[in-house]
């Protein structure tokens, strides 16, 4: 049995493509040509290129002593942060802008949530030319304000969705009403592992680097090249499904998700979606979601705005449900107390997203000589604001 | 003869109108389905509400909203429809997203159609393939037919499969567009329309997304068995209460 996809474009029986009329010719065209397009050598010479020499990949992987004192384990962490643009999303974003100049599209489109996924779009397409549009939901171009404005000067349009709860879920709905809208012109760039087959897959794919990297580096340092444990947060779950793509179907090592529980599971103010939700279609794939009794999807929370999402990629919902993954839900408060513990230990801020991942120690007991491998995704500059009120920081 | 059939193989000039259930207010439903029969459509499409409507445009996204805050949901959606055959003999097709009626469960979705006296469904997240191998039994099973949306992106082979597959009527998604984007057919949309015509599909087909008035109805009408009316539908509603319902219909169709 394989953790990864399978030929249908589903993972168990989570995936798939649920997608209206209006949307079967680009989803078809990506499908029928992303596979050939990544595995050409020119194309994966340009791609490789790029993350070197644009990116600063490969990207460290910094044993953090004081964590590993602390917690009395060893806790490397995966500097994803590091990366230009200050996340993990610019490898999918490299990725996909290729693919869609291969596709001779001239315009490309994308939703965002903490605005990294929106900002890493937007530089790429800076980079090769092309027009740019970002949907991003009116609450978090507040709460993000900082990658705004980056969008911005980059050269993007970024458009408020006011629909909904204003947030993640909406935006991306107004990103596939724009796909219809434009069918011919327009790749849309797809920021997590949500979405329909082959969406998670392709993101997948390209967010891979990161796990192909922990390898490589793991067996430099520690004479072999799989941990204990891997940890990553997870919104959609692009940054997990990187982190443990090589991993899938080691079973020697243990994944670990963890998700945002806002201001507790049963506080009516969460994202856990194992916790909360139930098998449903959201933005056409088949997957664990929250909704109500009616199958109206529910406004999820969250003070991250990147895990403030109501489902899960698929591929991680068929981690849930066979057991392969373990599931950890970390609350506001934990997560922030440890962004700023992270930030004043070692003196690396990161974004509120990895903060839920790294208050996983405070939860769970580690044993002496496990190699935990946690993926710290993002950067914290765009959360200053959020950490400094947070904590009233003067 | 399920009533779709029968007034597609009886009718030309094919008035259908989509509205929201709940909307305006939760009691709308069967007062809104009783006038328009009264004003003469020939079918008419309830929809569903569903909280993230991927290809609606604003004004179905807005009456979702309100309708959903009114409080329907789908048991009441049938409650409200129970006694609807004593007085309507027109087609009634329920028209909504695959998640509500997911969680429903479907088989109990298709029953209790069967038994307000549903027609048919419209379900445009519900892929073709994915309905032949696991949903089509349970449709025949209730006597609900399944209406397929093309597009102008449609390859003539699809549309070939999905003629072949057809029940009742084909979709004809009028342009490469969400719902309520009101503009005027242009000389693309006719060549499209013109080329379904002549591919002699053994489905009929209704045009839909799109239109608004006369002009576009008698264009419709020319190409196809009729069209589906949504957007302006609701517009006016919103705008001008249930009571002008009778005088738009008689616009669209008579306009002098």
């Amino acid at each position: 049995m394989s953790y990864n996809i399978d030929t249908k474009g589903y993972y168990g029986k989570f995936g798939g493509a649920y997608i209206p009329e209006m949307l079967l010719h680009n989803i078809t065209e990506l499908k029928e040509n992303y596979q050939r397009i990544i595995n050409e050598k020119s194309f994966q010479l340009k791609f490789n290129e790029l993350l070197k020499n644009y990116v600063g990949r490969p990207s460290p992987l910094y044993f953090s002593r004081k964590l590993s004192d602390k917690y009395s384990t060893k806790i490397y962490l995966k500097r994803e942060d590091l990366n230009h643009t200050g996340s993990h999303k610019i490898n999918n974003t490299i990725g996909q802008i290729l693919l869609a100049k291969k596709l001779k599209k001239s315009r490309i489109i994308a939703e965002t949530g903490a605005g990294q996924h929106g900002v890493a779009t937007a530089t790429v397409c800076a980079l090769m030319g092309l027009k740019c549009i970002v949907y991003m939901g009116a609450k978090d171009i507040k709460r993000q304000a900082p990658n705004v404005a980056r969008m911005k000067m980059l050269g993007a349009d970024v458009i408020s969705v006011k629909s909904g709860s204003s947030t993640l879920k909406d935006a991306t709905n107004e990103a596939m009403r724009d796909w219809i809208n434009n069918p011919v012109n327009t790749h849309y760039i797809v920021g997590s592992v949500v979405g329909p087959h082959p969406f998670p897959d392709m993101v997948a794919r390209f967010q891979s680097i990161i796990s192909k990297e922990i390898k490589k580096q793991l067996m430099v340092i520690e004479g072999r090249d799989y941990p204990d444990y891997i940890i990553a947060c997870v919104g959609g779950g692009s940054n997990a499904a990187g982190t443990f793509y090589e991993y899938l179907d080691d079973e020697r090592v243990n994944i670990i998700c963890v998700e945002a529980s806002g201001k507790g599971v049963s506080s009516g103010q969460s994202a856990a979606t194992t916790k909360l939700g139930k098998i449903g279609i959201i933005h056409g794939s088949k997957t664990l979601l929250m909704q109500t009794e009616d199958g109206q999807i529910s406004e999820p929370y969250s003070i991250s705005a990147g895990l403030d999402y109501p489902g899960i990629g698929p591929i991680h919902a068929n981690l849930f449900e066979t057991k392969r993954a373990e599931f950890i839900a970390i609350d506001d408060d934990e997560a922030m107390t440890a962004g700023l513990q992270l930030s004043q230990l070692e003196g690396i801020i990161p974004a509120i997203e990895t903060s839920h991942a790294l208050a996983i120690f405070e939860n769970k007991r580690f044993n002496k000589d496990d190699i935990i491998v946690l993926n710290l995704s993002g950067r914290g500059d765009k959360d200053l604001e959020n950490y400094i009120k947070y904590f009233g920081i003067k | 003869m399920n009533r779709i059939i029968k007034c597609l193989k009886e009718k030309d000039n094919i008035l259908s109108i989509y509205f929201t259930a709940g909307y305006p207010k939760l009691e709308s439903t069967s007062k809104i389905i009783k006038t328009l029969k009264k004003s003469g459509v020939d079918m008419i499409e309830i929809g569903l509400p569903f909280s993230d409507p991927l290809s609606d445009g604003k004004t179905i996204q807005m009456s979702s909203k309100i309708a959903l805050e009114n409080g329907i949901n789908t048991n009441l959606l049938f409650d409200q429809l129970k006694d609807i055959r004593d007085e309507v003999n027109i087609p009634l097709i329920i028209m909504g997203y695959l998640n509500p009626i997911f969680q429903f469960g479907l088989e109990s979705f298709c029953e209790k159609c069967m038994s307000v006296g549903i027609d048919g469904l419209i379900i445009p997240d519900l892929p073709i393939d994915i309905y032949l191998n696991d949903y089509k039994k349970i449709f025949q099973k209730f006597n609900l037919l399944n209406n397929f949306l093309v597009t102008p992106q449609t390859k003539t082979s699809r549309i070939r499969y999905i003629d072949k597959h057809s029940e009742g009527f084909i979709y004809v998604v009028s342009s490469s567009s969400i719902t309520g984007s009101t503009k005027k057919f242009d000389r693309e949309s006719i060549d499209y329309f013109n080329k379904l015509k002549n591919m002699n599909l053994s489905s009929p087909r209704i045009i839909g997304f799109g239109i608004s008035n006369n002009e576009n109805f008698s264009i419709a009408s020319r190409y196809s068995k009729g069209c589906i009316i949504g957007s302006a539908f609701i517009k006016n509603i919103e705008k001008n209460g249930l009571e002008s319902i009778n005088n738009f219909i008689r616009e669209i169709r008579n306009p002098d």
